[in-house]
């Protein structure tokens, strides 16, 4: 893919969350500094990922570490990193977890704050890991089912029904 | 319940009762919850969006359940004209009704609360009341949230809260907001300055339809902007903090040009009304512009309308409104004629 403003190919790709539409953004290096750049000055809007984004990663080291990072994705839903940019919503509650260390200076920049205090679930001091779990477990049965090895998808019905049960 | 029965009345929302309804509309909070144990729903495959929603309907569309009685709709078999007319009502977002796969709505028969499934996020609940009173809408909704988180599984985590598809909502996962009718504020063009001390603490302005909606009818909605890092009550009076603030301002603006310009002023609300009396076709826009001058007209004691059917008129003369007490699908052309011969005639039943 090109760079909207120039013939260099669009190393970043980024998505603003400001609106109710995300917006897209595709631009070489040289583009990307300059937009981000320009986003940092304007303090009145509502904080953007690409900015949050750019004060984690270094702008020069940024696209080698982005595309890493792009490649890496959720073991429970199979959401990308690059997904989660482009369309600005995660894919399950485990990437909060699996993409902590990205997600915290998206989220400082977006709420000035890193903790939630208020309101708590009922279940909050169990956690909700066995239950993300189940995100998996189903996903492997539907594939299970795909590949007509129903051995496996009947185990993993057993596994699904006791978690679910509990 | 059927949405047929709702099309004559107005709504809790636009009632025009509780405190400082000539200003405030309405108090309206919403809280994004999800389920644990599922993708967020843009991720959700077909067979987990119906699992989800059976999940929460098995537990919430039951009448036992609720004080009053609820009804429960699947908006992905509903027809176009009736998700328009949930949208109009603003029980259902524009996200819910465009969206595809299996989806619901449960809604109270007194439209003070309503829940979309599989919306952006699994659950969004909202609580709404006529007039300002954010903390009553809060013990609400907190007890509706409370029910639920004691059927179904929340996905949370220790530092995070209450996790949401789009990290701009994660934490409480409330948006409070109050719907204001600024007309005065409008007219003397002082409404930018005042929206833009607003960003700068965190507050959001959007239209009547929510984000990206111009605002008709001069009603505006003022919003908090973040959800982490505070508590629910915090919110709440962060919002209910900058509300009187909001009406003293109109308060001076309409004094202002009581002051100034009565006579203009006057002259506006009178052709105001006179139009809508009298048109033979009349645009959706045209008739919310011309209904906003004359509730200001009302409210400063200019003009003699029953305010509940004012109030009524602004959402009975919306296209889906329109067509469904018309009985049918209407062109845009038959529609403007039908809302000019509606508005006619809701004048003139008035002035009896």
């Amino acid at each position: 893919m090109k760079c909207q403003h120039c013939e260099k190919p669009a190393t970043f790709h980024i998505t603003e969350l400001t609106d109710d539409v995300p917006e897209e953004l595709h631009l070489c290096e040289e583009h990307a500094r300059a937009y981000l750049m320009q986003a940092d000055l304007k303090e009145d809007d509502v904080p953007s990922i690409a900015g949050a984004l750019a004060q984690h990663l270094k702008i020069n080291e940024a696209a080698e570490q982005l595309a890493k990072l792009d490649q890496q994705a959720c073991p429970l839903c199979g959401i990308t990193f690059y997904e989660f940019r482009h369309v600005g919503r995660l894919g399950c509650p485990h990437d909060y977890i699996c993409f902590e260390d990205e997600i915290d200076p998206i989220i400082s920049n977006i709420h000035s704050a890193t903790a939630h205090v208020g309101k708590k679930p009922r279940g909050a001091a169990e956690g909700t890991d066995k239950r993300t779990e189940l995100i998996r477990l189903r996903r492997e049965m539907e594939q299970a089912i795909q590949v007509e090895d129903y051995e496996k998808a009947s185990n993993l019905r057993d596994q699904i029904a006791g978690i679910e049960e509990s | 319940m059927f949405l047929d029965e709702l099309v004559g009345n107005g709504g809790e929302w636009l009632k025009g009762t509780g405190p400082e309804s000539d200003i405030v509309i309405s108090s309206r909070i919403r809280l994004a919850r999800n389920l644990s144990e599922f993708p967020f729903v843009r991720k959700c495959s077909d067979s987990d969006k119906s699992a989800i929603e059976s999940r929460v309907a098995e537990f919430i569309n039951q009448d036992s359940k609720w004080s009053d009685p609820v009804c429960y709709h699947r908006v992905d078999e509903m027809n176009d004209l009736d998700r328009q007319f949930l949208v109009e009502r603003r029980l259902i977002s524009r996200e819910l009704a465009e969206s595809n796969g299996a989806r619901s709505v449960l809604i109270d028969a007194g439209e003070k609360f309503s829940v979309m499934i599989n919306e952006e996020d699994h659950l969004r609940i909202q609580a709404v009341q006529s007039g300002l009173d954010l903390t009553e809408t809060w013990h609400r909704i907190n007890a509706i949230d409370d029910f639920v988180d004691s059927c179904l599984h929340y996905a949370f985590h220790p530092r995070f809260g209450y996790l949401t598809a789009c990290p701009t909502n994660v934490g409480t996962g409330m948006r409070v907001s109050v719907m204001l009718h600024l007309p005065a504020l409008v007219m003397t063009r002082e409404l930018e300055k005042v929206f833009r001390s607003l960003q700068k603490i965190n507050l959001a302005v959007r239209g009547l339809y929510g984000e990206g909606s111009e605002a008709m009818g001069d009603f505006y909605q003022i919003s908090n902007q973040i959800t982490l890092g505070k508590s629910e009550v915090e919110l709440v009076q962060q919002v209910n903090e900058v509300i009187p603030v909001m009406i003293e301002y109109e308060r001076k603006a309409r004094d202002f040009l009581l002051r100034e310009s009565r006579d203009e002023l006057s002259d506006r609300i009178s052709r105001a009304h006179g139009i809508l009396q009298n048109a033979k076709t009349i645009s959706s826009e045209e008739t919310m512009h011309l209904l906003s001058s004359i509730r200001l007209g009302v409210n400063l004691g200019l003009i003699e309308v029953d305010l509940p059917t004012l109030n009524r008129l602004f959402l009975q003369t919306q296209p889906a409104h329109l067509q469904k007490m018309v009985g049918g699908r209407l062109e845009i052309a038959d529609r403007n004629i039908q809302r000019a011969l509606y508005l006619k005639k809701s004048f003139n039943i008035d002035e009896n």
